[in-house]
């Protein structure tokens, strides 16, 4: 039994980023803006987490200035498609690339390394506990809330739908699409601070790698819905933390590190349920 | 990913350097470095203390480039190259293809490469280490330690599945047998990519799960991967021992004042970096495979370095017991006189 505990541990885990920046890419595409600067914004936050809390003393510092960074890169993703109308894609991938430059530019400017441990430990206060997983859960929950049951969630999911509409009703769609891909940056900044200030209590370069994508997958599993893309974060967890248990019987970990991709290729095709994104996902809105 | 930016501010610190360089008649020498890059506490840096060295001691200029993609480290030995420099060297088995490319090229200048293995260019010295050696050294001290606390597993995490990886694994596992025939030894790699080696969420699982299975004592051999293993030991309270510069102090918890740093596993690439710049400056320059182990020394100030052994000092010193430095000793002398063929494979 406590084997069977571990590897739910270790699920449980490894789901958090992939659940973090997943709910992320929900908030930016259930707006109508693709977040594949996701990856990027999650580096910035392990990378911001340690930096600020290293140098503030304080990991909760550290934390917020993660969720910040990740808002930042957040609103110029958001100036660049929205108000700019560029290609989504395109700021994306710039979004990753200048993180993975950036991150170990300052890393060397401000530490002298590209390899920065954690001082000191982010608690609960009074506990031993770590914070960011619960609060996951929570997130979670209240995306789910957020997303269905307020007028919020209906206008953000109304100009991903149909902008057009949403303006015509007087909702101003460039406030809420800022709005959606700003949240995103935060959440996918929160799971870059998971991993290096809960999980691994160190900032490496380059150490999302290819978390953020994961992230994407399990938003798509889990069609865009909070519970929907948590699941599937944590069923990739499982995977993974099965993956790293039964290694040495035999199967190659090769085929477990493909299981997120392969199953959101049957989702997309169809196989397993239909999964439909937003259908102004992308597409950049003209005001007439 | 790219590291634009980075090989942006690399190149024009290669530029300055070059301007620097020019005036004088020194041995130039150039390095384009490795996944990890400078930083890493670990290979890299340890190349790099090795051109400090060769700059105090035998007077060489030099730079140094940290490529961002994959297609970098040919354009950044090119770059050295063609500026006429006297001798590049190429950090980490990822520059072979680069390497041979490149050297057909240029056939005066003289090429190393570290961990590589390019054995049949006139003008490459392929630079690499019996790790096998001095994992074995580790190996004893895992097991005896595992021993000693009436344990019997001891574990290995690996960074990327490769052969130069196996030789760590296959010399670790010797050790142990040699000093515990009946432990049981358990084995992990991080994966089958370049990243495994800069993954500590990864390593820190793995070093988990193996410690759910009653490893005492893991030994990594990963990279950036392994600070993720030290951090399983140091919350599990389970030793750890590093690789290829002294992690000891990555062990240490402050607050308790305890230490799960082992010992390291050291692989002295500033040992092979500083002999191989001593050689092209003397002349005697040779081309083909040289391996560095317990044998080839470096004397600098009043410190002798090793191309590979273990790693003593103020963290573990309590730690290894006379018993288990006995039997290391043992087992040194029998490897260099020949009389322990360690396996590496």
């Amino acid at each position: 039994m406590s084997g069977l505990y571990a590897i739910l541990a270790s699920a449980i885990r490894l789901a958090v980023p992939y659940t973090l920046a997943g709910l992320g890419g929900t908030y930016s595409e259930r707006s109508g803006v693709v977040n594949i600067g996701l990856e990027g914004m999650m580096l910035t936050g392990a990378f911001t987490a340690v930096a600020a809390a290293n140098l503030s003393g304080s990991p909760w510092l550290g934390l917020l200035a993660a969720i910040v960074a990740g808002m930042l890169l957040g609103f110029i993703h958001a100036i660049v498609c929205v108000s700019l109308k560029s290609n989504q894609i395109v700021s994306g991938v710039a979004i990753n690339i200048f993180a993975s430059g950036a991150t170990v530019f300052f890393s060397w400017l401000l530490f002298n390394l590209t390899q920065i441990q954690l001082e000191g430990k982010l608690v609960v206060p009074f506990t031993s506990l770590p914070p960011i997983l619960p609060l996951t859960v929570l997130i979670v929950i209240a995306s789910h809330v957020i997303l269905f049951k307020t007028t919020f969630g209906l206008r953000l999911r109304a100009v991903g739908e149909h902008p057009k509409a949403a303006d015509t009703l007087g909702i101003n769609v460039y406030k809420m699409r800022y709005m959606g891909v700003m949240i995103s940056g935060g959440l996918g900044g929160l799971a870059g601070a998971f991993l290096s200030l809960e999980h691994a209590h160190y900032f490496v370069k380059g150490m999302s790698g290819g978390k953020g994508f994961i992230g994407m997958a399990a938003m798509i599993f889990g069609k865009w819905t909070a519970f929907g893309t948590a699941g599937a974060g944590l069923l990739f967890g499982l995977g993974e933390a099965i993956s790293l248990r039964v290694s040495s019987v035999g199967i190659p970990p090769q085929f477990i590190d493909m299981i997120p991709y392969i199953l959101t290729m049957f989702v997309l095709a169809g196989v397993v349920g239909r999964a439909t994104a937003p259908a102004a996902d992308g597409i950049p809105y003209e005001k007439e | 990913m790219h590291k634009k930016i980075v090989s942006i501010v690399c190149i024009a610190v290669f530029a300055v350097g070059l301007l620097g360089g020019a005036a004088q008649a020194k041995l130039r020498v150039g390095m384009v470095f490795d996944v990890g890059g400078k930083g890493d506490q670990s290979f890299n840096d340890s190349a790099f203390r090795g051109l400090q060295w060769a700059a105090k001691d035998l007077g060489i200029n030099h730079v140094e480039i940290e490529p961002g993609a994959d297609a970098d480290r040919e354009t950044g030995l090119r770059m050295i190259a063609s500026q006429g420099f006297d001798y590049v060297i190429g950090v980490g088995f990822l520059f072979e293809d680069a390497i041979r490319a490149v050297a057909d090229e240029f056939p005066d200048i003289k090429f190393g490469i570290v961990d590589g293995f390019v054995p049949d260019k006139p003008n490459v010295a392929s630079l690499r280490f019996r790790e096998q050696d001095g994992s074995f050294l580790v190996g004893i001290i895992a097991a005896m330690k595992a021993q000693a606390d009436g344990k019997d597993t001891v574990g290995f995490v690996g960074g990327m599945d490769i052969p130069l990886i196996h030789k760590f694994e296959a010399g670790y596992k010797a050790g142990v047998e040699y000093a515990c025939a009946d432990c049981k030894i358990l084995s992990d790699y991080a994966g089958s990519a370049p990243s495994a080696f800069a993954d500590p969420v990864k390593g820190k699982e793995l070093a988990l799960a193996q410690i759910d299975k009653g490893a005492y004592v893991i030994y990594h051999a990963s990279g950036l991967t392994g600070a993720g293993v030290y951090e399983a030991g140091k919350e599990r309270e389970v030793f750890v021992i590093g690789v290829d510069s002294n992690q000891n102090h990555l062990g240490y918890v402050e607050e308790t004042a305890d230490s799960f740093g082992l010992t390291s596993m050291l692989k002295q690439v500033d040992v092979a970096v500083y002999l191989s710049c001593k050689d092209v400056m003397d002349g005697s320059f040779e081309a083909g495979v040289r391996e560095f182990g317990l044998k080839d020394s470096v004397k600098i100030g009043s410190d002798t370095y090793r191309g590979v052994y273990f790693a003593i000092d103020e963290y573990n010193e309590d730690l290894l017991t006379q018993d288990i430095l006995d039997k290391v000793a043992e087992a040194e002398a029998k490897i260099i006189s020949g009389e322990i063929t360690v396996p590496s494979e």
